[in-house]
């Protein structure tokens, strides 16, 4: 048995039962990273000291018989614009290369309250933006399915470390897609919340209206159990839900009859890979075929997501990334007057996505277009909303690709933003609506790569998509799916 | 109809606080002017009586008691200022600056 | 052409609470540089802000003080610009839902009833503080930030375009001061920064409806300086005006020493703030309930305080409006009113004599009690002590706060009179005076006034001038 493969659950019920130690286990996964991180490069920073020192803390208090929380020495990698204190988090920017907070997210927080040990800051697209971790500021991160292709983004670095076993679960963020996308290019379950369910106390930000800490993690239960530590109201987000969080995992083994499916026409599209569809098409039937009631259902407005999408994200973005002026943290370009140093620290501390997004952004916002571009993405936002909760009286889950194709090639669409942008095309407009949404395995490609499906609820109905994800799971019987990493130098680990 | 970014740039350029060299500004303008174009398709949707969504969650604001909390040590503070003179954080001349920009 | 003057203004006002408006650091003036300062009013990476209580409750009884409509739902918006003592690069404020709108304030103008109206009030956070290298901004090649104020919650008021001279405009911030602190929404320290007044100025034909073009005149550091920068400024638009020359919109600094308003360079383009709602900050829902609390609440305000101090005491203008303005000046006012019915000797010794050790010991009016206050002033009346004891006795009721019953007791100040206790002055007067006594007799009536004068003298003034004269002409015509 190998440590570094193990699922969260079962690392849980390991160390519940005291066959191994948390120190073991951190143990494990770090070896597994001096292993292969440097073919893969999906941390920025490694905590090992750390990660040993939490894990030891837990197996002290577990062995003076504390009741510890499930999760309680499983360790845990965290995307890099997540804050936490004294160790750095960069967004991986240069802007941020050297930032060290003073303060702990809310989630990092309650990590450390159960006892997660920390393994690193995980690589991601320079501020959340971008699909597939070549904006990182230091390094593009390579996907353990194929080291030629990219693991998608912005949350890449996190999808790499799991997909990988370089960590059992992974914190990610989603403002457009970055958790769905790469945890679907890298055969992983990615849950983007509910807006609101996660505190964003301490998540660098890329567009408020839209972002929202979610999971990676090889299983539904996996998800489930991290869900449980990290969701609920924070007196530091206004912005949180109060409603009380249930036990995510309970829902994991419930039956899926009569439930009311609705196949997303726009998200399986013709124009996808038809490998693509033919394996979301091949889950639906599962679920068919075990008495869920499927139907097709349009959601023309899909089409016009990426506008409202590409217009209130940059906005939001435009005026989040302001403070990045030099003054208080990070680089600072040096200058004759103040506004030379705001403009040489910003132009030259900022990537060039991050700069063509304060662009657009800024743009939307200013005098004269605001009403045409910024307001006008505002109320299609509204009409998406109303486009979902008319489908979600007819349906309990909407279901579709997550992304249109497997992974693409490293360089193969770097130069060409909107290509890129395209990536998200079904994971856009859920996060326009604000509601959670979930991607997961949905088989493995003639060429070797896996393939994602996206299933979408309602508000706060988490746990129905992770009975779903759970169902499915079981009905297969083949996972998680775990790549075997091809060496450049030959080889297979 | 395509929009002609090259002539925004530099205003917005200037706007957002961001240095571009010639290349960056003749690539970005033709990105942006691409981006735009694609973003510029929601107009074609009828909007009128549509309240825009600026916040997903509807619930009213939350209010927290008057309360003082401890505050960061000035070590934490400053530790991470790129430029500090004593206890306080340095800028370059302020001489120069737009005055309209300078009211609260 | 006669050109009249219109100018509107826009006051800042820091609320005064214990915590920031978006986070817990104290609003304490005068600590340590950037020593109240956490994540989230540095503006790092990842912090949010959230409102707090007492903020919107002090900006609603400011905002229902000043008659001013409070919205049941107003929105926070963000206003992005660029400045060092700016943490994230925008202001939380509000832009197109304020948080009150419309209000009006009743001023006195030379007796005149005069109604200047609000546009709107609205909540907003404070920016951090420059200072700078060198004395002027221009000269300074590198300025320091403190960030101790970022996120102290202001108030902004601004008002119509109603006022209509610089003289007005500071009589209109007496009052408004004067009726913010009853609302116990801010001090309203100016020389704190706690209250700040930029103004809009712009002349047009008299009795013209249109508006001319605006200046904008900001630095007015005292309510003297905004009635002098707006006059000179009306007096710069009206010769360019009157010389045929058109006045241009711009900002101008009021220059304190050279007694000017200096326009400031401005750059090409005007200013564009990209306002859009404020992603982070759910809008503000405020029930009727907590809006009627917070009036209910609210004390008698400054204008009905003024007109019933006239009607209940029979006060004049001046005298109401001081103990109007001087909030506990007129508390002790009515407190000892209701204990002694002479109010206009009352109010007489209030303003004069009260006031006046005062300030000399620096010590507060709370502090001294109205019964003894008033116990003074029947001794007085009753004439067991004079005007001089009574001032003396004041002074000390306001030092130590000893009853005056008991310092007559004490020191033995009551009145010296009669034979047994003032005749043996008189004649010691007399004795010592022979060439007064001489004079006298020759008919110069001066020289009793110098002889009452030594009697005063030795008595430390507790005699009775007129018993003295009356003892000293007995004994003077008896030799
Ligand atoms: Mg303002
Ligand atoms: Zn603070």
């Amino acid at each position: 048995m190998k440590i570094y493969e193990q699922t969260a659950a079962n690392l849980s019920k390991l160390l519940q039962n005291k066959e191994v130690s948390s120190v073991e286990v951190v143990q494990s996964f770090l070896d597994r990273i001096e292993l292969i991180e440097p073919y893969l490069k999906s941390f920025i920073t490694h905590t090992p000291a750390m990660a040993l020192d939490m894990a030891s803390t837990v197996d002290n208090r577990r062995a003076g018989g504390e009741k510890l929380h499930p999760l309680a020495g499983v360790p845990i990698a965290i995307k890099d614009n997540i804050s936490t204190r004294g160790l750095r988090t960069t967004c991986a920017s240069r802007i941020l290369e050297n930032y060290i907070p003073p303060y702990d997210a809310t989630v990092v927080e309650t990590l450390k309250q159960v006892g997660m040990p920390l393994l690193g800051k995980t690589n991601m697209d320079e501020f959340a933006m971008g699909s597939s971790t070549e904006n990182s500021a230091f390094y593009p991160s390579r996907n353990p399915w194929n080291l030629e292709r990219v693991p998608g983004g912005s949350s890449g670095g996190s999808a790499v470390a799991v997909s990988s076993g370089m960590a059992p679960l992974a914190l990610g963020s989603d403002t457009g897609g970055s958790i769905r996308q790469p945890a679907s290019l890298c055969g992983l379950t990615g849950l983007r919340p509910t807006y609101g369910r996660v505190s964003r106390y301490g998540l660098i930000a890329f567009a408020s209206s839209l972002d929202q800490i979610g999971t990676i993690s090889l299983t539904a239960l996996d998800s489930a159990m991290l869900m449980n530590v990290i969701s609920g109201y924070d007196l530091l987000d206004s912005t949180t839900l109060s409603e009380p969080v249930p036990d995510y995992t309970i829902f994991l083994d419930e039956g899926i009859k009569k439930l009311k499916v609705g196949v997303i026409k726009e998200n399986v599209s013709e124009d996808f890979d038809p490998e693509v569809t033919a394996a979301v098409m091949k889950n639906i039937a599962l679920l068919k075929e075990s008495g869920a009631e499927v139907d097709e259902v349009s959601l023309p407005l899909t089409d016009y997501g990426l506008g409202a999408y590409y217009l209130i994200a940059p906005s939001e973005a435009s005026s989040n990334l302001g403070r990045y002026d030099g003054v208080r943290y990070g680089f600072n370009a040096g200058g004759e007057s103040i506004d030379d140093m705001f403009s040489a620290t910003r132009g030259r501390g900022f990537g060039p996505e991050v700069k063509r997004r304060i662009m657009i952004g800024t743009y939307a916002l200013s005098a004269g277009y605001f009403d045409a571009y910024y307001l006008q993405a505002m109320k299609v936002r509204t009409m998406i909303r109303r486009e979902y909760e008319a489908a979600f009286k007819r349906f309990d889950i909407l279901v579709g690709a997550t992304t249109p194709t497997p992974a693409f090639k490293i360089d193969e669409k770097i130069d060409d933003p909107l290509q890129m942008y395209l990536s998200d095309i079904c994971n856009i407009t859920d996060s326009l609506a604000g509601v959670p949404s979930l991607s997961i395995p949905s088989g493995i490609s003639s060429g070797g790569l896996p393939m994602g499906m996206q299933l979408t609820a309602s508000p706060l109905k988490e746990g129905l998509l992770l009975k779903v994800a759970g169902f499915l799971e079981r009905e297969r019987g083949h996972l998680p799916l775990r790549p075997k990493v091809k060496l450049p130098e030959g080889g297979e680990v | 109809m395509a929009i002609d970014f090259s002539k925004e740039v530099d205003y917005v350029a200037r706007l957002a606080r961001l240095t571009l060299d010639s290349e960056e500004k003749e690539l970005m303008a033709g990105q942006l002017s691409d981006i735009l174009d694609t973003a510029r398709r929601i107009q074609e949707l009828d909007t009128t009586a549509v309240e825009p969504t600026s916040h997903v969650v509807n619930l009213p604001a939350v209010l927290r008691e008057d309360v003082t909390m401890p505050s960061l040590t000035l070590n934490r503070v400053l530790q991470n200022a790129p430029r500090r003179q004593k206890q306080f954080f340095r800028v370059p001349s302020i001489a120069g600056l737009n005055s309209e920009e300078v009211e609260e | 052409m006669k050109y009249e003057v219109v100018i509107g203004l826009e006051i800042h006002l820091e609320l005064q609470t214990s915590s920031k408006l978006f986070c817990g650091c104290s609003t304490i003036f005068g600590r340590e540089p950037n020593s109240n300062c956490c994540p989230i009013c540095l503006g790092l990476p990842g912090s949010l802000p959230v409102f707090n209580r007492r903020a919107i409750e002090l900006a609603v009884a400011a905002a229902l003080a000043l008659n001013s409509d409070v919205q049941e739902k107003s929105r926070f918006d963000r206003k992005n610009y660029f400045y060092p003592d700016l943490p994230k690069a925008y202001q939380i404020s509000q832009y197109d839902q304020p948080l009150a709108r419309g209000g009006y304030l009743q001023i006195e103008v030379d007796c005149a009833s005069r109604i200047i109206n609000l546009e709107r009030v609205h909540l907003e956070e404070e920016a951090g503080k420059l200072i700078h290298s060198s004395e002027s901004i221009m000269g300074s090649d590198y300025s320091l930030v403190d960030y101790n104020r970022a996120g102290i919650p202001l108030l902004e008021i601004v008002t119509a375009p109603d006022i209509t001279s610089g003289r007005e405009a500071r009589l209109f911030l007496d009052d408004l001061r004067s009726v913010l602190l009853y609302s116990g929404a801010s001090d309203c320290k100016m020389e704190e920064g706690s209250l700040r007044c930029d103004a809009n100025i712009s002349l047009r034909p008299a009795g013209s409806d249109e508006l001319g073009t605006r200046a904008e005149v900001k630095n007015m550091n005292s309510f003297r300086a905004v009635e002098l920068a707006l006059n000179y400024e009306a007096g710069r638009q009206e010769e360019i005006l009157a010389a045929g020359g058109t006045v241009i919109q711009e900002t101008c600094h009021w220059d304190e020493e050279r007694k000017k308003t200096i326009p400031l360079r401005s750059k090409e383009g005007s200013s564009d703030y990209r306002y859009f709602p404020e992603p982070d900050l759910l809008p503000l829902v405020l029930e009727s309930t907590f809006i009627e609390e917070i009036s209910a609440a609210l004390p008698e305000l400054p204008p009905a305080r003024r007109k019933r101090l006239k009607e209940q005491y029979g006060l004049d203008a001046s005298e109401a409006a001081l103990f109007t303005f001087n909030r506990s000046l007129g508390d002790f006012f009515e407190a000892a009113a209701a204990r002694y019915n002479q109010y206009a000797n009352l109010a007489k010794w209030v303003q004069g004599d009260l006031l006046y050790y005062l300030r000399e010991s620096g010590k507060n009016v709370e502090e001294v009690e109205p019964q003894k206050f008033v116990d003074l002033l029947t001794l007085l009346d009753k004439g067991d002590i004079n005007r001089p004891v009574a001032k003396e006795l004041l002074s000390e009721i306001v030092l130590s706060g000893t009853s005056p019953q008991k310092m007559i007791r004490d020191k033995g100040l009551g009145r010296i009179s009669g034979d047994e206790q003032l005749l043996p002055i008189v004649e010691k007067v007399i004795a010592e005076n022979p060439d007064a006594i001489e004079n006298y007799r020759q008919g110069k009536e001066k020289a009793m006034a110098f002889l009452v004068g030594r009697v005063m003298a030795l008595t430390g003034g507790r005699a009775d001038p007129g018993e003295a004269n009356k003892l000293l002409k007995e004994k003077i015509s008896r030799k």
